[in-house]
């Protein structure tokens, strides 16, 4: 061996060694933004979480204390909604897109739904706007709430599709055969065996709508006073953050990181729950 | 009697299931033909100078949005070229490097939880700590120094990018045929020869579909860079100025518009936001596709 060669290969070893350690360090420093994030959310929010901001309602500015519970009454209301109109509508275009696999009709479903995935949520607002709030006259909770459906759907029809086509097709033909419908076979068989990843699915959803203001902005709208209506404008937890965010008043800012840390523990604990779904309830044959 | 129920509570649970299909498919048709009509208003008082116009006057019933398009492009392009070499990285570290075992999990799921904050916290978050280490920055060059602008909001942009693209460059990467890279290495190449010479040039395509998809959620995001962009409707003089985006204008002014011109130019704006999302996401899906098969 010349020496050049050595040198050369040394320098390969090198150059591998500083990719290496380049690769290394752009990982670590996305992981150390993470914890910067939370650690800074939490540590401003904290503090704030008090009986008051869960009891009570907005105070007029100037007045210190006052919560968010219309916000939170509100957040729960729309997505409580939007999940009850989401899940079984995308429960059922998951089921059709599993049971036409491979046809070019459920092809373009799934791509379409792909593509849904990617519009702008504040444009999902607008055209539920036109759709609703215009026609109607005024904002609504249901407005909202058909919007946020809309943007649950890709996860949820995504996750049932998923879930269903790891069932054993034996398992169906079983059920078929005894003489049972397509729609009794759908509903005590397939879906009972993939209940854990539809749940998750769901969850997924609901995970993504939660933290969501553009398409309620021109929708629910927002309203200051507790309502349990589904007609009226709500306030939501990220609306709040949103309004007190931009104000300038110190005691608003509070409130707003008393907001932000509850709906961030919120969809924590909900990616928990799917963690934890989809290690334990994974469908296995 | 009773078959006779089960016959047609069938036919009604197929029919239902197709219809359900079929109505998702074409909400995306539905999308762009009620953005159409209730822009045509705003379409047809502003014509094609629209895009190209440059003052935005609402008081005076002149609109261009040419200001918006500037900065919606800036802010995109800024913070996929900032968040490219983290995704990069990470996607390597968790595709190829290590794969499999718990610790990769971890930090999967550590990247994943980037995902879990929302958009509007990211603003408020951004405005506390990006903002102010901006405005020194901006100090330090002499040049006026409200913190807020196209570069906060492209920093605060492109780390709520990371998951996105950081999830999807993963699967394209480790997709790579076994048989590529062991043939690699055999041949004597390093890991970081086998990464750039192997991996990356095989995969371009999807990993290039992977950026676009990116881009399009840039491209739409709202919240965040509304709250840290500065909302400000001239043209941008450097990648420091305050400006507009697309969606932030929409998310301001939408509620506050008075009058049918004003309203539906906004929801022409969010027409072109729209048509530009869904062609980027059409696109970078076909891609994704065709590479994964």
């Amino acid at each position: 061996m010349t020496p050049y060669e050595i040198r050369g290969l040394q320098g390969r070893r090198i150059k591998d060694k500083i990719f290496t350690s380049v690769v290394w360090g752009l990982t670590f420093s996305c992981l150390a933004v993470v914890f910067i994030i939370l650690f800074y959310i939490f540590k401003m929010g904290i503090p704030s979480l008090n009986w008051a901001l869960f009891s009570q309602g907005p105070k007029p500015v100037g007045e210190s204390g006052g919560g968010i519970l219309n916000a939170i009454v509100g957040s729960l209301i729309v997505v409580v909604i939007a999940a009850i109109i989401a899940i079984p509508v995308g429960v059922s275009v998951g089921i059709f897109l599993a049971e036409n696999r491979g046809r070019k009709l459920a092809d373009r479903v799934a791509l379409a739904i792909d593509v849904l995935q990617g519009i702008p949520s504040i444009v999902i607002g607008i055209v539920i706007y036109v759709w609703i709030v215009k026609p109607t006259g005024k904002f609504s909770a249901y407005s909202g709430s058909i919007a946020l459906a809309i943007m649950m759907l890709p996860p949820i029809i995504k996750n049932t599709e998923e879930t269903l086509i790891l069932i054993p097709t034996t398992l169906k033909e079983a059920s078929l055969a005894l003489g049972a419908s397509y729609f009794r076979t759908t509903m005590k068989i397939l879906l009972p065996a993939g209940i854990g990843g539809i749940f998750s699915g769901c969850i997924i959803g609901i995970a993504r709508i939660a933290g969501e203001v553009a398409p309620l902005l021109f929708t629910a709208f927002g309203n200051p006073q507790l309502t349990g209506s589904i007609f009226k404008p709500v306030d939501t937890i990220p609306k709040v953050i949103f309004t007190y965010a931009s104000s300038p008043y110190d005691d608003w800012h509070r409130i707003a990181w008393g907001g932000s840390v509850i709906l961030v523990s919120f969809i924590i604990v909900l990616n928990t729950i799917i963690k934890i779904f989809e290690s334990r309830w994974k469908v296995q044959f | 009697m009773k078959n006779r129920w089960r016959v047609l509570e069938n036919k009604i649970f197929v029919r239902w299931l197709s219809i359900a299909a079929i109505t998702t498919m074409v909400l995306l048709l539905i999308f762009f033909i009620t953005l159409l009509i209730s822009s045509w208003p705003g379409i047809k008082a502003n014509g094609f100078g629209f895009l190209w116009g440059k003052t935005w006057d609402p008081v005076a019933n002149h609109f261009g949005m040419f200001p918006f398009l500037i900065g919606t492009l800036i802010t995109s392009f800024l913070s996929l070229l900032i968040s490219a070499p983290f995704s990069i990285a990470a996607a390597l570290f968790l595709g190829e490097f290590y794969p499999k075992g718990l610790i990769p999990n971890i930090f999967r799921n550590v990247i994943e939880l980037l995902a879990a904050i929302p958009s509007v916290v990211y603003g408020f978050w951004g405005l506390y700590t990006v903002a102010p280490l901006v405005s020194k920055l901006e100090m330090k060059m002499h040049m006026p120094a409200p913190g807020v602008g196209i570069f906060t909001a492209s920093i605060v942009l492109s780390i709520m990018l990371i998951p996105y693209s950081v999830s999807l460059i993963r699967q394209v990467i480790s997709m790579t045929p076994v048989a590529l890279k062991e043939a690699a290495y055999a041949l004597g190449s390093t890991r970081a020869e086998v990464i750039t010479k192997v991996i990356i040039p095989s995969n371009i395509s999807g990993i290039s579909a992977g950026f676009l998809l990116s881009l399009g959620r840039a491209l739409g995001e709202t919240m965040a860079v509304t709250i840290l962009i500065g909302n400000s409707p001239e043209l941008p003089h450097n990648i420091f100025s305050p400006s507009y985006t697309m969606a932030s204008v929409i998310a301001n002014e939408f509620t506050e518009a008075v009058g049918d011109v004003y309203l539906s130019t906004l929801i022409e704006v969010g027409l072109l936001l729209f048509v530009v999302t869904t062609i980027i996401n059409l696109i970078g899906r076909l891609i994704i596709k065709k590479v994964s098969y």
